[in-house]
């Protein structure tokens, strides 16, 4: 692998040999890919990437494969940036954008990660693909699987929404629901992970996996001209998400494609799973599990595997955090269809409430570009919209119908 | 009263390759975790840490229940016969 050159546990920084494991066998902390930045710097440019393909790929210099893999790639990535007049004139916000995440290939930004993950997984010859997932990941693992022939087992909550069964199912891979939370999906999918010989792209294959996330910094900072953004409000499920947005900025920093950044990272979660948010609000830096209860399904793990590090990452940043209810998360996915006319799900509505919220709080004042992360795409939790949407009125086919409708409106 | 404890791939080097070990007449999870590293010292060092808690990436359950959920190392076994030690990182 040309410039990958360890794997590093982020707490006591023992090094190990690039292989499919994910913890440090000492502390048990994650391991993060090493790379070396001097090589990197002398053969990236700006030119460089900008002459690569429309999606993660053109940043693979900074991603754990070898120079000669060939990408499972499905055109996940280089998602527009949309600059949202509207929705700031609404929320009091001089610069916003919005990264547009619900366009990849499965529509959430898992597309990112797993297409990075599969490249790894087919080259340390794995067979089988698997995931714990909430939904997104399943789409994205099984749809990245089929178009690769690997085959597929992803296990998902019983109680997830219908349309995010249908859009993994579809792909044909094995489909295990689970009856029980995510974080207890997760734990299972940990203990066969010890005994089945594949390729977990959230447990073993996650050093690599987490990778594909940094790719929405690099994009980011491109399509703003090579300049990072003030301010960037992130949803937080396990966290992992967060903690690569700033690793993405800083490596673009040590390979000189920016001369530096100021980004403040601001976290996001619903209020019926918030320990990322509690901790940041009790000024610790312990995130202490809880049990989620919220429609953010996405966003629901109790447990988070990087909570702590997105908590560091916040504070080192100089961001903020907040946590919105379950109504504020409905709001938010229809002020964001209403004003800016992008269709997300939960999790975005859960950006948008945030995002307002700290808004609120003069969280943006200081100026610059405000971005907030849209990472999945709203058809897949619809029924979160209850009855409320339908046809404004409904008439018979002729003109009359039509004006005497217009004119009780 | 034996319970018996599921090692995980990182740690097993320490219980002889074993997947799972026999423990006896530990009351609470604390008191397992001292029981296992009378047989194998070196486990103490890799579960606890320097102030003798769990390691932050370290998740024991009793039966399916996170211990962080119930009284930590405190958390009794009565009734209980198995126990599970898995890395924190993963999912997500």
């Amino acid at each position: 692998m040309a410039e990958l050159t360890q794997l590093r546990c982020k707490e006591c920084k023992r090094g190990y040999e690039i292989s499919a494991i994910y913890v440090c066998d000492f502390c048990f902390a994650p391991l993060e890919p090493q790379y070396d930045y001097e090589a990197i710097r002398a053969g990236i440019s700006r030119e460089s990437i900008e002459s690569g393909p429309a999606t993660i790929w053109r940043y693979r210099d900074l991603l754990p494969v070898s120079a000669n893999a060939t990408p499972v790639d499905l055109g996940a990535g280089f998602t527009p940036l949309v600059r949202a007049h509207r929705l700031a004139e609404q929320l009091g916000i001089d610069e916003l954008y919005l990264k547009n995440d619900t366009a990849n290939p499965t529509h959430s930004f898992k597309d990112r990660v797993v297409s990075v993950a599969l490249t790894v997984a087919r080259e340390m010859g794995f067979k089988t693909v698997a995931c714990a997932s909430t939904g997104n990941l399943a789409n994205a693992v099984a749809a990245h699987a089929a178009h690769a022939g690997l085959e597929s087992y992803v296990f998902i909550p019983a109680d997830l929404e219908r349309g995010k069964v249908v859009t993994t199912a579809i792909y044909g891979g094995n489909l295990v629901a689970v009856k029980g939370n995510y974080d207890e999906v997760n734990r299972l999918c940990s203990e066969i992970a010890q005994s089945f010989d594949w390729a977990f792209v959230n447990v073993n294959i996650r050093p690599f996996y987490s990778e594909g996330s940094k790719t929405l910094a690099f994009e980011i900072t491109e399509q703003l001209g090579w300049k990072a953004p003030a301010h960037v409000v992130v949803p937080v499920a396990s966290g992992s998400l967060l903690t690569k947005i700033l690793r993405g900025l800083d490596e673009l920093e040590w390979t000189g494609l920016i001369d530096g950044h100021e980004t403040a990272i601001h976290a996001a979660q619903a209020k019926g799973c918030s320990p990322v948010v509690t901790a940041l609000e009790a000024g610790i830096g312990h995130v202490k599990p809880v049990k989620p209860n919220t429609i953010a399904k996405s966003l629901a793990i109790g447990n988070p595997a990087d909570g702590h590090y997105a908590v560091e990452a916040v504070r080192r940043t100089g961001g903020s955090g907040a946590d919105v209810t379950d109504e504020e998360i409905v709001d938010g996915i229809r002020l964001l269809a209403t004003t800016e006319g992008i269709f997300t799900e939960t999790a975005g509505g859960v950006t948008v409430g945030v995002l307002k919220k700290l808004a609120e709080r003069g969280a943006f004042a200081s100026g610059g570009p405000v971005v907030a992360l849209i990472t999945g795409m709203g058809l897949k939790t619809a029924e979160v919209l209850g009855d409320s949407m339908g046809p404004t009125f409904e008439i018979p086919p002729n003109m009359e119908d039509f004006q005497e409708e217009l004119k009780l409106q | 009263m034996t319970v018996r404890v599921k090692i995980p791939t990182q740690l097993r080097q320490l219980v002889g390759g074993l997947n799972e070990v026999a423990i006896e007449g530990a009351a609470t999870v604390g008191e397992l975790i001292q029981k296992m590293g009378a047989d194998h010292p070196q486990m103490l060092e890799r579960i606890l840490d320097e102030n003798g808690d769990l390691r932050r990436f370290v998740n024991v359950y009793v039966g399916d229940e996170d211990v962080r959920f119930l009284e930590g190392l405190e958390t009794s076994l009565e009734g209980q016969t198995s126990v599970s030690i898995l890395p924190a990182v993963a999912g997500g």
